[in-house]
């Protein structure tokens, strides 16, 4: 088996985090707890940054830790960068 | 029995620390007890610019932080410097840290004739004090008299997946001994809030929890700021952190999986043992100096990106699961814990380690921070001064 390459903490997650700098247009594999799968990286990943692991549609929660981070802002393609230029907070009405 | 090794005080409780500590009760005095401090090894001084013209609550905050550490537990005898004309004298924080039992003296500028004199007659009280601790030993003490404050700061992606997930094992090892350990940094569990509220141990608590998110929501609203934009901070950020939410779920694990057994306001020290909330700013000092106030004798602080933070009175064990960053930093870093991410060791092995290192920290073996004399000190205010 290869050495995963980005990690998944979550099962509910659609985020892999990369543990080394990975180039765009490679193949990684990355460990959806216990099961590796390959993914084709559409965008460079810097180290320590999140990879979709399935498409996320516009305004669709982003998946991390189990829980949702953000909301995508524009459609995530599987394997793009995951950051600030397509993720945002979730708006919350203060009080609630 | 686990234990540490620590001073015991009038009061019952136990100091991980020896330290003669120098007060000064309001801003004015400040410079007179530095220069008191200064020169003696074992003497320590509040770097306090407050105590005259706060407003509202921040009276009460200031008056029991300075208070509070002069009750901690890591400090053998005090010595409060007034000026004379201020609204938080330094009789009335001496007489309150007396309740603890320990010595304390204060000296009054304007009564001593002067800053010299005053340093004069505050350095011979400090020497006094000093040959006073020298006679006090180091005795077991069980897991269960400790406080620990939890702190992350300077938080990159290796915070939620191997420092703080191993603190977390780690203070669930310490709750399971009986001992406090203090969550606080309200502005860094928005987005996680939720989960902790469940945890509370009852549903008030879990509603002081999220009450406590509005009210830092709200004020920085009203003052023009959406916490959600300033925060992550740009090296949150440059690290791999996309989202405050992100942010708080990997920050609420550095206290582990207990219930929250009680709801604490900043600087007030926790009446029940276990995992307990702190309502404290994220600011990295103020939180710090809150716990400690709050009784914390040691602190654990996870960093992703570095950081040099140290208290003037509590051991402060630094850990980063950032390769680089403890590389980079040996200075500053106690503990690498980088092993977790590639698989090379478990959480638990690395929450075992960490108990261990608080523990010897606990001990008397000086962190990385004590070693540079990094006495960090900042009070949280809610207003302006007048």
């Amino acid at each position: 088996m290869k050495k995963a390459k980005a990690l998944v903490i979550d099962v509910r997650d659609n985020v892999a985090t990369a543990l080394d700098p990975l180039e765009k247009g490679s193949t990684v594999s990355v460990d959806l707890l216990g099961r590796v799968e390959r993914i084709k990286l559409l965008s460079a990943i810097p180290m320590g940054h999140k990879i979709a692991l399935t498409t996320i549609e516009k305004g669709q929660a982003v998946v991390k830790y189990g829980e949702p981070i953000g909301l995508a802002t524009s459609t995530i393609g599987r394997g793009e960068h995951v950051h600030t230029h397509n993720v945002a907070s979730r708006p919350r009405p203060v009080g609630s | 029995m686990t234990g540490f090794q620590g001073y015991l005080r009038p009061d019952g409780r136990a100091g991980t620390r020896n330290h003669v500590l120098v007060i000064p009760s309001v801003g004015c005095s400040q410079m007179c007890a530095q220069s008191i401090a200064r020169g003696f090894k074992g003497a320590v001084y509040l770097p306090n610019v407050f105590g005259c013209g706060q407003m509202g609550e921040d009276r009460s905050i200031v008056r029991r932080t300075l208070v509070g550490f002069g009750m901690n537990a890591n400090v053998f005898s005090v010595l409060v410097i007034g000026n004379g004309c201020e609204e938080l004298s330094a009789e009335e924080i001496a007489g309150e840290i007396a309740g603890s039992g320990k010595r304390v003296e204060a000296v009054v500028i304007q009564q001593a004739g002067g800053t010299r004199k005053a340093a004069a007659r505050g350095r011979k009280i400090v020497r006094e004090m000093l040959d006073e601790a020298e006679k006090l030993h180091r005795e077991p003490v069980p897991v269960s008299g400790l406080i620990l404050g939890t702190e992350c700061g300077g938080s990159d992606y290796t915070s939620g997946l191997s420092s703080n997930p191993a603190l977390g094992f780690a203070s669930d090892m310490l709750v399971a001994e009986g001992a406090t350990v203090i969550l606080s940094e309200t502005a860094e569990i928005i987005g996680a809030e939720h989960l902790l509220a469940k945890r509370a141990r009852t549903p008030d608590i879990g509603r002081q929890i999220l009450a406590a998110v509005a009210w830092w929501e709200q004020r920085a609203i009203a003052s023009g700021q959406n916490i959600r934009e300033s925060n992550p901070a740009p090296g949150n950020i440059a690290g791999g952190i996309t989202t405050l939410e992100e942010k708080s779920l990997g920050c609420i694990y550095k206290a582990g999986t207990g219930s929250l057994e009680e709801f604490v306001a900043y600087a007030v020290r926790p009446t029940r043992n276990g995992l307990v909330y702190m309502d404290t700013p994220a600011h990295d000092i103020e939180q710090l100096t809150g716990m400690v106030a709050g009784g914390a004798q040691i602190a654990a602080f996870t960093t992703g990106r570095g950081t040099p933070c140290g208290s003037p009175i509590a051991p402060v064990v630094k850990i980063t699961g950032n390769r680089q960053t403890y590389a980079a930093m040996r200075d500053n870093m106690d503990m690498e814990v980088a092993s977790v991410l590639r698989g090379k060791e478990t959480v638990a092995e690395a929450g075992r380690r960490i108990f261990e290192e608080l523990l010897a920290a606990a001990s008397g073996k000086p962190t990385k921070a004590e070693k540079l004399g990094q006495r960090d000190f900042a009070v949280f205010k809610m207003n302006p001064d007048i």
